[in-house]
């Protein structure tokens, strides 16, 4: 499908990073706000679905490649199933939470509680809602961009 | 007293919104509805103490859904068009 007027463009242009800051951000507090990696990457999937109609999906298949899409979706849930086997390996069981209280990454316990400003508790959580973030921002995309681009009308096919 | 206004008022939109969508013959109107009864669907679900549920149904709803929508009408001849 063509892209849309220059108006148009240039206001999407404008709340795409916005979009895309506010989907980053409910994926990364995602332990500690309602939220998480489905959530932050549907809004982030919105904001990349609106550049693709404002824009037109010749435009975006110039830049984005549906296949380096599918690749970084499968990347996602490789992450996910690794990280839920070397819960296996370092603790007894699938899905084992072994980062959290080695004060390393995301390992730190709160004396008092967790509160909404501990963005660096949670453990494996945390890297698990990256993961399904990346996950679902490709594959909600891949499926928006190859709608988009397979219904586009003869005249502007090249 | 206002949450219950609230609690009243927004079912009566919903089923208003999805109605229009059904019985109007604008294919891009019917769209528009769908996004709009999707978003008070997700404000129904934030007053109702379910913000995780009200951010899926904003972003997937009234998003992603209505995107697809427009996308699948670009690609077909509007009724209204035709006549």
């Amino acid at each position: 499908m063509s892209g849309m007027s220059k108006i148009v463009k240039t206001i999407s242009s404008i709340t795409f990073p916005l979009i895309t800051i506010y989907g980053l951000y409910v994926i990364a507090h995602g332990h500690l706000t309602p939220g998480g990696g489905f959530q932050g990457g549907a809004i982030v999937a919105s904001g990349c679905a609106m550049m693709l109609v404002s824009y037109g999906s010749i435009w975006i298949v110039s830049r984005v490649k549906e296949k380096n899409l599918s690749i970084l979706e499968s990347l996602g849930a490789v992450c996910f199933i690794l990280l839920a086997l070397l819960g296996l390996g370092f603790g007894a069981v699938f899905f084992n939470n072994f980062l959290v209280g080695t004060n390393s990454l995301f390992g730190v316990v709160p004396a008092a509680g967790s509160g909404l400003a501990d963005i660096n508790t949670g453990g494996v959580i945390p890297l698990m809602n990256f993961a399904v973030g990346l996950k679902v921002i490709a594959g909600l995309f891949g499926i928006v961009l190859v709608m988009a681009h397979a219904s586009r009308t003869k005249g502007e096919k090249k | 007293m206002i949450l219950e206004a609230i609690h009243i008022i927004l079912p009566i939109l919903i089923v208003a919104a999805a109605a229009f969508a059904v019985l109007t013959k604008d294919l891009i109107a019917a769209a528009i509805a769908v996004a709009a009864m999707s978003l008070l669907l997700s404000l129904e679900f934030y007053i109702l103490q379910a913000p995780d549920v009200a951010i899926a149904e904003a972003g997937v709803g009234a998003c992603l859904t209505t995107a697809i929508l427009v996308i699948a009408i670009k690609a077909t001849k509007r009724m209204e068009e035709e006549a």
